[in-house]
């Protein structure tokens, strides 16, 4: 980066617009965190007001602590999320290594057909999907769950990956190969490191909206024991009353976890993002 | 005996033929170098005796064993690759071993053939760092380093000195040159420079699209080669090629003078202006356009001082001239 040959003026205007997004696109989150530590009066008076000594209280947080089924519903989207996440990384990685790294008939076709599904949304098979959900009894599982995330992250996963499998050098693999390794050797230990970053980038891209989905679980597990986070957090959120407190104060925890698995991608995900750019 | 044989080898990838019935044979203990322009199928060839691809037809044989179907790993081959290759998250040391861990071998033959090996390339302060501490010309010795671990039967180069600077790349020819004497071990190595096959072949394989066009010493191909492909491939600066410049030839035909064996003599039969001069100390080349408008390089061995614009006129010795007709095949000067 030549900083050198830059000018001040283009240097804030860009810094400007940047915070200017920053702030947009953190105010929700910031009212909704601020206005969980109010009380409900205070919530309707000046939604946009910080809590002060006399308005703030947790009462929101002890309704949802003390709903009980809260940790089962912050469980169940962990569960959810990070099997799901891993079952798109693992299956999604070895399919964009089939794809780059073989030469077989129909490779083409099969990375057209497994790309597909980045273009036609899941949710038009949601009545098929439920159909074949209770035919094989796994209404109400989380697995259910899992399967459905898994085909939906696939397509995007395997597109992603196997272009950044084609750029692993051709050579550092036949190496491996005349070293005795085998192909499931020179994938995990070899190729799979190298793309760290593509792989950060499809979990972020994946994990986002599989904790916030409201729609599959609703439809394929909405049993007490298996509702997810999101679909928890709707039992606040009545036809006549809504409690506005637990809501935000839900939301305000469900955000924690995702910031935490993102902390972990981040520093694979930047590179990741500026690896093609700069190299 | 021979440490590698080819007979009748074909490689196509679809409808495109890359190699085309390639009969060679290595001798134990010899250095051979492919060299041909690129897209000549020499890293395809060198591939599929590796068996990193597959034959399309044809028998590989190594150390006298039929090896079409065998593994790379069990062929008793090491390949060294233009880009290193090195496994970035392994040391020097575990990138060196990791092929005979692989084989099964005891840690304490890896130990020994891994110390062996760094002191011969002077690797052994380097043994704990990773790849991506190492200079380009470290890493190439460690990737040849590797190689050597293994104590192969064939070793295969291709393209080793590709990513090096020139001074690195003279210091690493030498260096593999000393290789192959210590080892005595039968090598291949591909490259497209023709400095690197002359000064290190026992034998060269000119190749191109895919065929074999002439094997033979250095000196050999460049004293005698047989066709102008090979003629004008081998030498640098390349040879002249004039058809029109010199009198008395017949037509079709082309007559192939090396720069060296021109030089500057007032009755020479071809007449030209010296349009740029190359002072390199040692020689300075000319290059002339004759007056039949055709260029050629003139080298003069010591310092000259011919400068540009002159009006020379070049002399040659018959015999060193070599005659191509129009099928660029190789002719004697009698048969004009």
């Amino acid at each position: 980066m030549n900083t050198a040959r830059r000018t001040l003026g283009p240097t804030i205007a860009a810094h400007g617009v940047m915070i200017l997004y920053t702030l947009i696109a953190l105010f929700p989150v910031f009212v909704i965190v601020t206005n969980s530590f109010k009380s409900r009066r205070a919530i309707f008076r000046d939604p946009l007001g910080l809590p002060t000594s006399e308005t703030f209280s947790l009462v929101g947080y002890e309704t949802v602590l003390k709903q009980g089924d809260f940790f089962l519903y912050f469980q169940n989207s962990m569960i959810v999320t990070v099997v799901s996440l891993a079952l798109i990384l693992i299956f999604g990685a070895m399919a964009a290594f089939a794809l780059a790294e073989y030469r077989f008939p129909g490779n083409a076709l099969m990375g057209l057909y497994l790309a597909l599904g980045i273009m036609i949304p899941i949710r038009i098979g949601t009545v098929a999907i439920l159909e074949m959900m209770v035919s094989t009894g796994l209404v109400n599982t989380l697995t259910a769950l899992i399967l459905v995330y898994t085909a939906q992250g696939l397509p995007l996963a395997v597109f992603i990956l196997s272009a950044f499998m084609k750029g692993v050098s051709d050579d550092l693999k036949n190496a491996g190969r005349i070293d005795g390794l085998s192909e499931y050797k020179i994938f995990f230990r070899l190729v799979l490191p190298l793309v760290r970053p593509a792989m950060a980038t499809v979990a972020v891209f994946n994990m986002i909206p599989i904790w916030n989905d409201l729609w599959f679980p609703l439809i394929l597990a909405p049993a007490e024991e298996v509702k997810t986070l999101t679909l928890g957090s709707q039992v606040f959120i009545g036809q006549f009353v809504t409690d506005w407190n637990a809501v935000l104060s839900a939301l305000s925890m469900a955000i924690l976890p995702v910031m935490v698995l993102y902390v972990v991608f981040s520093r694979q995900l930047i590179r990741g993002i500026t690896s093609g750019a700069v190299k | 005996m021979t440490a590698l044989s080819l007979e009748n080898v074909n490689k196509s990838f679809g409808t495109v033929h890359v190699l085309k019935d390639i009969d060679l044979t290595v001798e134990e203990g010899e250095f051979v170098v492919f060299v041909g322009p690129s897209g000549c199928g020499k890293s395809t060839l060198l591939r599929v005796i590796a068996g990193l691809e597959d034959a399309t037809s044809g028998t590989v044989r190594i150390g006298g064993d039929v090896v079409n179907s065998v593994p790379p790993a069990k062929r008793g081959i090491a390949m060294v690759f233009q880009s290193y290759a090195l496994y970035p998250h392994l040391t020097v040391k575990d990138n060196m071993g990791l092929g005979l861990r692989q084989e099964g071998a005891d840690k304490s033959v890896v130990e020994a053939q891994v110390a062996k090996a760094s002191a011969m390339l002077d690797l052994d302060s380097y043994l704990t760092r990773r790849p991506a501490e190492l200079s380009g010309g470290q890493r190439q010795r460690v990737a040849i380093g590797r190689a050597i671990v293994r104590d192969p039967k064939l070793f295969l180069f291709d393209e080793p000195l590709s990513n090096l600077d020139a001074a690195l790349r003279m210091n690493t020819r030498v260096e593999i040159a000393n290789l192959h004497r210590t080892l005595s071990a039968s090598m291949i190595y591909v490259t497209h420079d023709q400095i690197e096959a002359m000064t290190l072949a026992d034998k060269i394989v000119v190749l191109r699209d895919g065929r074999v066009e002439q094997v033979g010493s250095p000196m050999e191909l460049y004293n005698n080669p047989a066709n102008r492909f090979v003629a004008s491939f081998l030498g640098s600066p390349a040879m002249n090629f004039l058809d029109r410049s010199v009198p008395g030839l017949a037509p079709g035909r082309t007559i192939g003078i090396r720069p060296e064996y021109l030089s500057l003599s007032e009755d020479g039969q071809i007449a030209g202006t010296v349009t740029h001069v190359e002072r390199l100390g040692g020689d300075t080349n000319l290059l002339v356009r004759t007056d039949q408008d055709e260029t050629l390089t003139v080298r003069l061995f010591g310092q000259d001082p011919t400068e540009v614009g002159a009006q020379v006129r070049l002399g040659f010795d018959p015999a060193r001239a070599f005659h191509f007709n129009a099928a660029q095949e190789r002719v004697t000067a009698d048969a004009a």
